[in-house]
């Protein structure tokens, strides 16, 4: 009974998808359009477009980047959210202007740095940073501010102060939210990341497609357009794996507390 | 300060908004030594003004890059008298509201669809999960080939990512419907349609509010991003030609309108939240109890 339990849940996983690809496939096999291409042109095209080599030369950097901004926005996010979080005074000081600068929408922050930083690496880390940035702080400020009293009055009680209490306090008190910030980060983050390279770059995968476009490399365009959609469901996976791990206590908590 | 963007305001206990209702009678004796919140918040808009007023006249930053405050001011000031601004800011509202208003109609209607009923949610889940992350810039050169420099361009990028903060919020929200009143609907001889009226509708409408919001600022970042990659006419648009000539000031200046722009949308979209559902738990807050 189990197997099959597991054979129609793996049935309604794949069901869709796959008829979706047979559909596109079929609809598109006798394509002549010039800007549709047949499915199967386009992934006997993806193998070829996409060696090792080229994944080395320009999608390895992509990443690179983005692993390089986003790990910036986390630590400088984090450590300003507790600071910002903690003390009401400066919170109330901050609060309009982060306000503001998360209103900014993150592309036109391109333009800027590249006054600051030019058109290379540092100026793709320090987009993805700048626009990554705000929801983790603001997520983090409004996860401290939100520490349970009855906890944090313990902790004070019991001479819990400084480091030992950012550690065993407030950090997991906050984490939650943290993570919601930099899952909502993330998202910003692979966005940037095209963007940055589309604007000025010599490799990347965001200038690879759009060079692609440019030169009417059409099957080409499609595999990128493919690929980058991969990659962001891949990171998207990847999150929320690590995320599960990492915060298995909060999800068993939450569910604890809905079956009562 | 409400951070937690994806969290709607009626599920679960950590609703953004319920800050403002609990802790405040604690905080009340202290507030009144310290500075009222409103004049802090004052203080630091202008802290900010002057710190950029100054950093261009240290060695720290040219002020080829970062343009005093005063002239960035000026040259806001000088965009409110030029009717070409005043036209890309229609542009930018335009491709804004229409995509927004198409995604959250789509997303609604195929939310609650899907939702309600349980064979097609189970099928369609995991198309859901594989095309949501899916980067909505990822479009762009297709935008591109297909529309050119268009509207259309800027409503697709829009549109499509636009509608999966919608869909998946109403999604929640359909989920949530506790099953008892559906049991009771039922009984009661209600049909699909009185059952969405006046069940499942009333139930996720939070969080199809919330979707709505999220929709809303993620709709004005697509918009200004295909008028800054692709080149469609717009406020984006502007300040990709503002940085190419080289005018600083006036890309600064529409930097400034774009954010002064979110917070707007973002004010306006709490509002319509507050007035749709100042009839919801959550918006009542706990002064009954």
């Amino acid at each position: 009974m189990r197997a099959a339990g597991v054979l129609k849940r793996a049935g309604l996983v794949v069901a869709l998808p796959a008829v979706l690809l047979v559909v596109w496939w079929f609809s598109s096999a006798g394509s002549t359009s010039f800007y549709a291409p047949p499915l199967s042109k386009i992934l006997g095209t993806f193998a070829e477009t996409w060696t090792v080599e080229r994944l080395r030369a320009d999608v390895l950097p992509s990443l690179l980047r983005l692993a390089a901004g986003y790990a910036v926005a986390v630590l400088v996010g984090v450590a300003l959210g507790v600071l910002v979080g903690s003390i009401r005074t400066v919170r109330a000081t901050l609060e309009p202007v982060l306000e503001f600068f998360r209103a900014i929408p993150p592309p036109v922050l391109v333009p800027i740095i590249m006054l600051f930083a030019g058109i290379e690496n540092t100026m793709k880390i320090v987009v993805i940073a700048a626009g990554c940035v705000w929801p983790i702080l603001l997520n983090t400020v409004e996860g401290v501010r939100a520490t349970d009293e009855v906890l944090s009055d313990t902790a004070r009680s019991y001479g819990l102060t400084g480091p030992a209490r950012l550690r065993h306090l407030v950090l997991p008190a906050a984490s939650p939210q943290i993570a919601a910030g930099m899952r909502q980060a993330l998202s910003i983050g692979i966005i940037l990341m095209v963007i940055s390279e589309m604007f000025a770059a010599s490799n990347g995968l965001g200038f690879t497609i759009v060079q692609f476009q440019r030169t009417f490399a059409i099957p080409q365009m499609w595999t990128g357009i493919l690929l980058l959609g991969l990659l962001g469901f891949a990171l998207s996976v990847l999150f929320r794996f690590v995320e599960m791990r990492a915060l298995a206590w909060y999800h068993g908590l939450r569910q604890a507390q809905r079956s009562s | 300060m409400t951070a937690v963007d994806n969290t709607p305001v009626g599920a679960g206990s950590a609703g953004p908004d319920r800050g403002t209702s609990a802790p405040s009678h604690r905080a009340a004796p202290t507030r009144r030594r310290r500075p009222p919140t409103a004049l802090l918040g004052v203080a630091g808009l202008v802290g900010l003004l002057v710190l950029v007023q100054i950093l261009p006249s240290t060695p720290l930053v040219s002020s080829r890059y970062l343009p005093p405050a005063t002239e960035i001011l000026a040259a806001l000031v000088e965009l409110l008298g030029d009717g070409a601004f005043w036209s890309a800011l229609g542009d930018t509202l335009t491709g804004w509201a229409i995509g927004l208003a198409v995604a959250v109609t789509a997303g609604i209607v195929l939310g609650v669809l899907i939702g309600s009923v349980p064979a097609l949610r189970a099928v369609t889940a995991s198309t859901i999960e594989f095309l949501r992350p899916i980067p909505s810039v990822a479009l762009i050169p297709l935008a591109v080939l297909l529309y050119g420099t268009g509207l259309e361009s800027t409503l697709l990028l829009v549109v499509y990512a636009a509608f999966w903060q919608v869909l998946v919020q109403v999604l929640y929200g359909v989920q949530d419907v506790d099953p008892v009143a559906d049991e009771t609907a039922r009984s009661y001889g209600l049909g699909r349609w009185a059952r969405i009226r006046h069940v499942i509708w009333p139930t996720s409408l939070p969080y199809v509010m919330t979707g709505v919001r999220l929709a809303a600022a993620v709709a004005l970042v697509l918009a200004i991003t295909a008028e800054l990659v692709i080149g469609a006419p717009g406020l984006g648009n502007r300040i990709a030609v503002a940085q190419t000539s080289g005018a600083v000031d006036l890309m600064y200046a529409l930097v400034v309108v774009t954010g002064l722009l979110g917070v707007g949308i973002n004010l306006i979209a709490r509002a319509v939240e507050r007035r749709a559902l100042s009839w919801h738990q959550s918006m009542r807050g706990e002064v009954i109890v």
